[in-house]
């Protein structure tokens, strides 16, 4: 199957635009916007950034009587663990989102347009400032673009590293000048988003994604994927294969075609113990099964599991999952924005106790505490962080155990895999 | 001597305001600004900011210091940023980190006294297929090796700047 998003040699804008780049905009500028949102609606396109909320629904929220300005985010604050698509989207196709977002823009009416990229971006904001000057240049951005009187402006605005500012609300705060801390909803964005006005804030990837559906139609890339789980995805996968890297795969290909025909296999001598199937916030699969499982929204939701945002983190038989496990406890508990009580004392509390585990001065019993703090922490909070970090808790305790009770038992991380 | 900002950053900082409804949002990047000129964020800055932008000064410091790649101290000439997350942890980020603070001598969130490197552990940096990953200032290298590593410093340590691969 021919790629939609990773596509080789149309970085620069005249190669865009001779592989048909920018045709979709002029055709959506003779659309009515009511249409694009149904388009994107029958396409079946859900949110790429983790959530997979629907992106046409989302689109429609906003307020059609809503008075003064409206505004598009583009959420490029990758900053998921084992997620790496955005920052090779951006490189490899910043036409494609720069043209979603103009699409998008019209669909909702919204005039100006921010992409909020992680600070540490720095390269890749730079090549987006100028992947957008080279588009107003050409009047596919800006004023009355293409003669159709519509307006559209598009802002980079780099953020200064915070794991939680990829949560919506809290990049919302964030592109404000606040902390990043997340709102409580309601009120949602679309009613009250960025400077109190009607928001839509997409991924880069879904954004992306829109100038092919637009072009092609909703059923067409409805019928790509697998059932519910449309279109095409990015899978980023890291850990010992052979071939890491970004892949553009229909929803529902196997684990197993992903690391064998993509990857190349495991790395010789290591063998497959356990996969975080969609980033470092959702529970780990162990080897039997992510290798029964198609990545898709509703098989992994099956299997106990998430896409997330397509990060496939793969774990071989050499790594201590306790260890593992401290490492993202660690990055938790750094990354609490600190609001709600059960996360910032939750992730401090594990933290503490993997410490405990890993310098041998855990009990057997610290093993249900671990489980309960986690438990304790789930759907208890303004934002899913607390859920981001109990969900591989729970799943780690659960299906390895036995490794738990090893360093208990006081047992080395070697002794303990 | 009080902190002024300069013409040249109050030219730049309105063309940032201008990208946004109200001033204050340019905050973040008019941090960004500070700390490109004096290679971190000083108080006075801090208070010269909030004066410029007509904010309290608390609303700056806790923006300042909620947002880590702010630096609160200055920073060496070269600031070596080591991902010590899931994936780069898996591919060896410890054993890194090991050797910078041996042939450094310092400890993360240190610097040489000569004031040439900073060395810090980071969270991902959103390059997992190519780890271990280090930033140097704003710059990528991937795929990293002890050996790598090896020929970086000694790149860095006489004044030249590695390539990026």
């Amino acid at each position: 199957m021919e790629n939609i998003l990773l596509k080789n040699n149309v970085a620069g804008i005249e190669a865009y635009f001779a592989d048909g780049g920018y045709k979709p905009l002029k055709k959506a500028l003779g659309l009515k916007p009511a249409d694009i949102i149904e388009e994107v609606k029958k396409s079946n396109l859900r949110g790429r950034g983790g959530a997979g909320f629907p992106a046409g629904l989302k689109w429609s929220f906003i307020p059609k009587d809503a008075q003064g300005p409206r505004y598009l985010v583009c959420n490029a604050d990758e900053g998921e663990p084992g997620t790496f698509k955005d920052r090779e989207l951006l490189r490899k196709n910043p036409h494609a989102l720069i043209e979603g977002m103009a699409i998008a823009a019209y669909a909702i009416g919204a005039g100006h347009g921010y992409i909020y990229i992680r600070g540490e971006f720095a390269a890749e904001a730079e090549l987006l400032e100028k992947a957008v000057a080279a588009a107003r240049a050409k009047g596919f951005i800006g004023k009355n673009i293409l003669g159709s009187g519509f307006n559209f402006e598009i802002f980079t605005h780099r953020g200064a590293g915070a794991y939680i500012c990829g949560e919506e609300t809290a990049l919302l705060e964030s592109l404000e000048g606040y902390k990043g801390q997340p709102r409580l909803k309601p009120p949602f964005p679309a009613i009250k988003g960025l400077f109190g006005c009607p928001t839509v804030i997409n991924n880069v990837e879904t954004l992306a994604a829109v100038p092919a559906i637009i072009e092609k139609g909703g059923d067409w890339y409805a019928a790509l994927g697998s059932g519910k789980s449309a279109g095409t995805k990015l899978f980023c996968v890291s850990g010992p294969v052979n071939k890491p890297g970004v892949y553009e795969l229909p929803l529902g290909v196997t684990f197993l075609d992903l690391l064998e025909k993509s990857c190349g296999g495991m790395k010789t001598g290591k063998k497959l113990k356990a996969v975080l199937p969609g980033g470092s916030s959702t529970p780990v699969l162990t080897a039997e099964e992510a290798l029964a499982v198609k990545l898709d929204y509703e098989s992994l939701a099956a299997a106990g599991s998430m896409l997330g945002s397509g990060a496939v983190i793969v774990i071989d038989e050499s790594q201590c999952m306790v260890k593992l496990l401290q490492v993202l406890a660690r990055f938790y508990h750094h990354e609490s924005c600190g609001q709600c009580t059960p996360c910032r004392e939750g992730c401090g509390w594990i933290d503490k106790l993997l410490s405990r585990f890993e310098e041998g001065r855990a009990e057997k019993k610290d093993i249900d505490t671990l489980y309960s703090v986690a438990e304790g922490m789930l759907g208890r909070t303004i934002c899913p962080l607390a859920d981001a970090m109990a969900m591989p808790v729970m799943s780690f305790v659960k299906k390895f155990r036995a490794e738990f009770e090893a360093h208990a038992a006081g047992k080395t991380c070697a002794e303990a895999k | 001597m009080a902190f002024k900002l300069s013409e040249e950053f109050k030219t730049k900082a309105e063309k940032l305001c201008a990208k946004y409804p109200r001033r204050d949002a340019a905050l973040i990047p008019l941090l960004h600004e500070l700390q490109k000129e004096a290679g971190y964020v000083a108080e006075e800055g801090m208070d010269a900011l909030a004066l410029f932008l007509e904010l309290p000064y608390s609303r700056v410091k806790a923006v300042a210091t909620f947002y880590t790649m702010f630096n609160r101290e200055p920073a060496g000439k070269y600031h070596l940023q080591v991902c010590r997350n899931i994936s780069c942890h898996m591919a060896g980020a410890e054993g890194l980190l090991e050797r910078l603070r041996a042939a450094l001598g310092i400890a993360e969130g240190e610097t040489t006294k000569d004031g040439l490197f900073t060395l810090s552990a980071v969270e991902c940096l959103g390059a997992c297929g190519s780890a271990p990953v280090m930033q140097v200032n704003d710059d990528y290298f991937e795929n990293l090796t002890g050996e790598k590593l090896d020929v970086i410093l000694e790149e860095l340590k006489h004044g030249k700047y590695p390539s990026q691969k």
